[in-house]
């Protein structure tokens, strides 16, 4: 909401600096979120965030003037030579305007003289720039006659500015015009102040002003049975009233009128339009212009009938944008006998529209249900002034108020004579009355507001306030409020924001402390990010929404998916069902700039549940790895060896370590996305909790991968983080010293390491303390079809000292079982 | 016998010994099997007995004397050595080191866990609840019926599912721990993930965190909201900040407020960060509305209590001077590695 305040003081005194009035404005709620200065320099302390520059109009070069005599230039067809008076001697000079011609006398316009800094009209963007004598074809020209554009009003520049009749010649712009406009953010529970009388009221209630409401004169009833109103459900019309003004003379509206529309944002199209504009903006009351004797028409030149009813589905309307709207009974429209002629409270029907030719108006004051506008207003993609207003609400006794004042101005500024109103009000509003406890105000507020202060703020919002007893107060609202809808809660946030939030202290809770429970599946999650960091690997966040192509190849065909019905982007238009993916795609976009890069993600997945509305969320952990092992160094051998798939389970046997899970099983993969050959699955006691591996090459292109190999992860963290004990067994330091010795043992290809590990811990016993597989060998010295393993082996005993024997004694069981199992051979 | 000659010529010698080498030989010259003084000694013999204590002495003497300085000797020429051996290894000190393999958390877990440790001490443990919500828990239970003015706040996503869709706010958490907790008092903060359907912008983002934080009891007003936001706005941004707060509108909340810290760039005078107001927005908040204590099980007319909402991405913006919101969810390494 633009608020010129020279408009703005026509209703209340500001008796505060601008700065001042902002800070005020903006802490009660009406947040000026910009202001626009108008000639005027600048006052003290307030900020102005302008991106477009804005002259200043010099007191004593920028003038009201009065053309004395246009002349054609003599050597130019298309320059004018224009003589004012501004009140001192005639003055000459060079103009290109097209709305002056040879001839004109009597004009009040804008003289800017030789010094003046005004914006360049032909520069765009525009820039400031100073006024010098010059020579326009031949004749020296210092000074200018101005166009809306120079004087930084408006963009318009097709001609100068022609000021009212009454313009007093010689008074500096800056004096006459000069204005400072706030641009107020109004949120929804402020919409009364969607109007200059609405914010009046507050600045009043701030600064214990009075609010000066412009003085509305009622009519004679007329008898001239001009039309009828009949609204068929009034819980979505309240409220309508037609008032039929006759004899209106359309053209323009005069210049200050134009001037505070144009400064509130609104284009100024003819005084009728005007008008009702004008009393939108004041008073915060669409209102609508019928041309009358095209209702008449329409009627067989009987009495129109207006009707305000949901459309007949199959019903059309040509709105005033030329567009064929289909309606359905959701819109709510005004109709005639005939059909429909305006979408209520959204826009107008070009049928019954007010034109350069219409003599006779008859003005609709309406209100209307605001759910039923915006489902409108939205249905059409129709946002306007008047729908922005309905939509949040408009209290039907403003009806009265604006029909009154734009049948004044009508009269007053169209030539109109008045003939009266006819009005639908079938069940007024009633007023709402609050109870209201004292005690109430510390319980939410945490102080005691005095019974006084409170009385002051409510009756400085026009609540009226009576005592109930019982240290409460009755307190009836307003007839211009429609917010005050939950009582109590809604009269204390009056209270504290006219009160000043800036008043209250600041405590602590006194509250006692809720009972404390600790979020484990968090401090678990917060977990595995520290031990994947430590790890060297950087954590990515990525967009949970996704396409189900990128998808497709690691979730499979036909999966379900929670799908946006209104997308941004394709490429975000379902929730996603795979991490792994997201951090393939965080890989891809940096491999144009890195050689190699370890990246994780932990995040939630989507899923759909049969015979769930909502789907399932569950955590997921995927690594990606790939590029050189080492970072790059100065003496690092010219090939570095690359990430391989022993390098990600080194990560993914850290994790589990780390968390303490115990005995995890690594089996070859099944999944279609991973290399056959290269990858493995997790078990842990026989769930299943992931796979890891390089990415199955096939599948690099699709992720835009390139030709490296890629070590990719994606674990069910929900099902591994099951899998974490909440404590687990500390050792303790052995006293007593180990003896290491090594075994290497020749078998079949095709038996799993793990297998013998798990084999040789089984023979150990509890004297072996630790098994490390330290070489594996495939050669020419073994048969075809063998590997040799080579483990050390710890032997240590927590009571006492071992011997070369016992260890001994030890391995012989180990070599035996293995012999025995896994038909293997000590190597020699 | 010069002895004495034997004595200044062996010191002499010892003196020009530069290695072990040199000293060896010298060693062998003189104390060696062979040695000079060694036979020296064992010339006693050819002399009168008589002179014989004081020649044996004087030999021991000078064997003493060269003994000890060959030692002497011997430590400097290591000594020597050692330094000529570390010179000749020194190193360009000015080579970069070798890198080690960094990994690091992503900014917003690190800017989260800042801000969950700091409401953590004020007593606020973390709620977390689902992102794909329904109409019902997102706006509804929120005291935002269908088509209520307020729904306009927020662009929402809506899934093909009717009445399903993706939480523009964290605030359905207020509505699920109400409901699992009631009756008893609640101190939590809510961080997650939203969604608003939004251009993607350097301003603006289709997803982004908040962080929500409730407390209701018997006894919580809105000074104390006033006290635990200013709490945690100094303990974040530093322990001379001030809070002002505005009166603004959430359906959820009432009063409500909207809460602005003194500028941390140029503490209140104006600049380009505050946009010249000298006041940095940095959350929302206010008494939990009686409709929203209703819906999740608590009598308005006994309990009250206050929730805050705040953006991490906003904040993290703040304490970075970021520009562009949309870094958070590229991933580019070269922005992730700063922090
Ligand atoms: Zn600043």
């Amino acid at each position: 909401m633009k608020v010129p305040l020279r408009w703005l003081s026509d209703y209340v005194e500001i008796p505060i600096p601008a700065a001042k009035l902002v800070e005020r404005l903006t802490l009660a709620g009406l947040e000026v979120a910009g202001v626009r200065l108008v000639g005027v320099p600048a006052p003290e302390g307030l900020v102005v965030r302008d991106d477009a520059p804005r002259p200043v109009w010099d007191r004593d070069k920028v003038l009201i003037a009065e053309v004395l005599e246009v002349k054609k230039h003599p050597d130019a067809d298309r320059l004018l030579l224009v003589t004012v008076n501004y009140g001192k001697q005639p003055h000459q000079m060079v103009t290109g305007a097209t709305n002056l011609k040879v001839g004109d006398k009597g004009q009040k316009v804008v003289v800017a003289l030789s010094g003046a800094v005004l914006l360049d009209g032909y520069a765009n963007p525009p820039v400031l720039k100073q006024l010098k004598p010059t020579k326009i074809r031949g004749i020296l020209s210092d000074a200018m006659v101005c166009s809306a554009r120079e004087l930084g009003i408006s963009d318009e520049h097709e001609g100068i500015i022609i000021l009212e009749n009454d313009a007093p010649v010689g008074m500096p712009l800056v004096d006459f015009m000069g204005d400072i406009v706030l641009d107020i953010d109004v949120l929804p529970n402020m919409a009364r102040c969607l109007s200059l009388i609405g914010v009046a009221r507050e600045v009043a209630a701030l600064t214990g002003g009075t609010l000066k409401a412009p003085p509305t004169r009622s009519f004679a009833v007329s008898t001239e049975p001009f039309a009828e109103v009949a609204i068929e459900d009034p819980r979505l019309c309240p409220r309508y009233s037609a008032t039929l003004i006759r004899n209106v003379a359309i053209g323009p509206s005069p210049g200050w009128m134009q001037r505070r529309l144009t400064l509130a944002g609104m284009r100024p199209i003819n005084n009728v339009v005007d008008i009702t504009n004008y009393v939108m903006l004041e008073w915060g009351q669409p209102l609508h212009a019928f041309d009358h004797d095209l209702l008449v028409q329409r009627a067989s030149k009987g009495k129109p009938r207006i009707e305000v009813r949901p459309a007949r589905a199959g019903e059309k309307l040509v709105t005033l944008d030329g567009q064929t709207r289909q309606l359905t009974p959701e819109h709510l429209v005004i109709a005639d006998t005939r059909g429909p002629i305006a979408l209520a409270g959204v826009m107008g029907g070009a049928d019954t529209e007010v034109t350069a030719s219409t003599r006779n108006v008859l003005l609709e004051a309406a209100s209307f249900d605001f759910v039923s506008i915006r489902r409108t207003a939205r249905a059409f993609d129709l946002p306007s002034e008047a729908s922005l207003r309905f939509s949040r609400g408009v209290h039907p006794d403003l009806v009265s108020s604006a029909a009154l004042r734009a049948a004044e101005l009508f009269a007053q500024l169209a030539g109109g004579q008045v003939v009266g109103s006819v009005e639908s009000y079938p069940a007024p509003l009633p007023p709402q009355v609050v109870t209201l406890p004292l005690s109430e105000i510390r319980r939410s507020l945490g102080i005691e507001l005095p019974v006084v202060e409170v009385k002051r703020i409510l009756h400085a919002l026009e609540f009226t306030v009576e005592e109930a007893g019982s240290g409460s107060l009755r307190v009836t609202t307003p007839p211009h409020r429609l917010d005050i809808q939950h009582g109590v809660a809604d009269l204390i946030e009056e209270l504290v924001r006219i009160h000043g939030y800036d008043q209250l202290p600041a405590t602590l809770l006194r509250e006692q402390l809720p009972r404390q429970r600790t979020n484990w599946p968090l401090v678990l999650e917060e977990r595995v990010r520290d031990i994947l960091a430590t790890c060297g690997l950087q954590e990515v966040m990525n967009y949970s929404l996704t396409t189900v192509e990128r998808e497709a190849p690691l979730v499979g065909p036909g999966v379900e998916y929670v799908r946006l019905a209104n997308p941004v982007t394709v490429e975000r238009s379902v929730m996603r069902r795979s991490v792994l993916a997201s951090v393939l795609e965080s890989a891809a976009s940096n491999l144009r700039h890195v050689q190699g890069l370890r990246l994780f993600e932990i995040g939630f997945v989507y899923l759909p549940r049969a015979g769930e509305k909502l789907p399932e969320e569950p955590r997921r952990l995927a690594i990606v790895m790939t590029g050189p092992r080492q970072p790059e160094f100065w003496d690092s051998p010219t090939k570095p060896p690359l990430l391989d798939f022993f390098d990600l389970k080194g990560v993914v046997e850290a994790l589990l370590a780390e968390l303490h899970v115990p005995s995890a099983e690594f089996r070859p993969a099944q999944a279609t996305w991973l290399h056959p050959g290269r990858s493995a699955e997790v078990r842990i006691t026989d769930d299943l909790i992931g796979c890891f591996g390089q990415l199955h090459p096939g599948l690099n292109e699709h992720f835009g991968l390139g030709r490296r190999d890629v070590l990719v992860a994606e674990f069910d963290l929900e099902l591994l983080l099951a899998k974490v004990p909440r404590r687990h067994a500390i050792q303790p330091i052995p006293e007593f010293p180990p003896i290491r010795q090594d075994i290497a043992v020749v078998l079949d290809e095709a038996v799993p390491a793990a297998r013998v590990e798990a084999e040789i811990r089984a023979g150990g016993g509890e004297l072996l303390r630790d098994v490390k597989l330290f070489d594996v060998y495939r050669g020419p010295n073994l048969p075809e079809g063998k590997k040799s393993l080579a483990f050390a082996l710890t032997f240590q005993a927590l009571d006492r000292t071992l011997t070369d024997k016992d260890a001994a004694k030890v391995q012989q069981k180990i070599v035996g079982r293995l012999e025995r199992l896994l038909g293997a051979r000590l190597r020699a | 016998m010069d002895l004495h000659g034997l004595q200044e010529r062996a010191l002499a010698e010892l003196q020009a010994c530069r290695d072990e080498a040199a000293l060896h030989a010298w060693n062998g010259r003189y104390l060696g099997k062979s040695g000079e003084l060694t036979l020296a000694l064992k010339r006693i013999g050819e002399l009168p007995p008589a002179e014989r204590p004081a020649y044996g002495q004087k030999v021991n003497q000078i064997k003493q004397t060269l003994l000890a300085a060959a030692e002497q000797q011997e430590r400097a020429i290591r000594e020597a050595e050692l330094t000529r051996s570390l010179t000749a290894e020194a190193l360009d000190v000015t080579l970069p080191g070798r890198p080690v393999q960094r990994g690091r958390l992503h900014v917003a877990t690190q800017v989260m866990r800042r801000i969950i440790a700091i409401f953590a001490d004020l007593g606020f443990q973390v709620y977390r609840s689902r992102e794909v919500e329904d109409d019902l828990t997102n706006f509804e239970l929120l005291n935002m019926p269908p088509h209520h003015p307020a729904r306009d706040m927020w662009d929402t996503f809506h899934t093909t599912t009717p009445g399903v869709l993706l939480r523009t706010h964290t605030s359905p958490g207020q509505i699920h721990v109400m409901r699992e907790l009631c009756p008893e008092p609640i101190r939590v903060i809510l961080p997650g993930m939203c969604y608003r359907y939004e251009q993607i912008t350097t301003r603006s983002e289709i997803m982004f965190q908040q962080v929500e934080g409730l407390a209701i009891g018997t006894d919580i007003t809105m000074t104390d909201l006033k006290g635990v936001i200013q709490a945690f706005a100094q303990r974040l941004f530093g322990e001379d900040r001030t809070v002002r707060i505005r009166s603004s509108y959430f359906p959820f909340t009432e009063p409500s407020i909207e809460v602005d810290m003194d500028c941390i760039v140029c503490g209140g005078k104006g600049c380009s960060l505050c946009k010249g107001t000298g006041w940095l927005e940095i959350m929302g908040a206010g008494m939990v509305h009686p409709v929203v204590l209703q819906h999740g099980g608590y009598d308005p007319t006994r309990y009250s209590g206050f929730a805050f909402g705040m953006g991490p991405q906003r904040i993290t913006m703040l304490l970075y001077g970021l520009k562009d919101i949309r870094q958070f969810w590229a991933n580019d390494l070269r922005f992730l590695e700063q922090f």
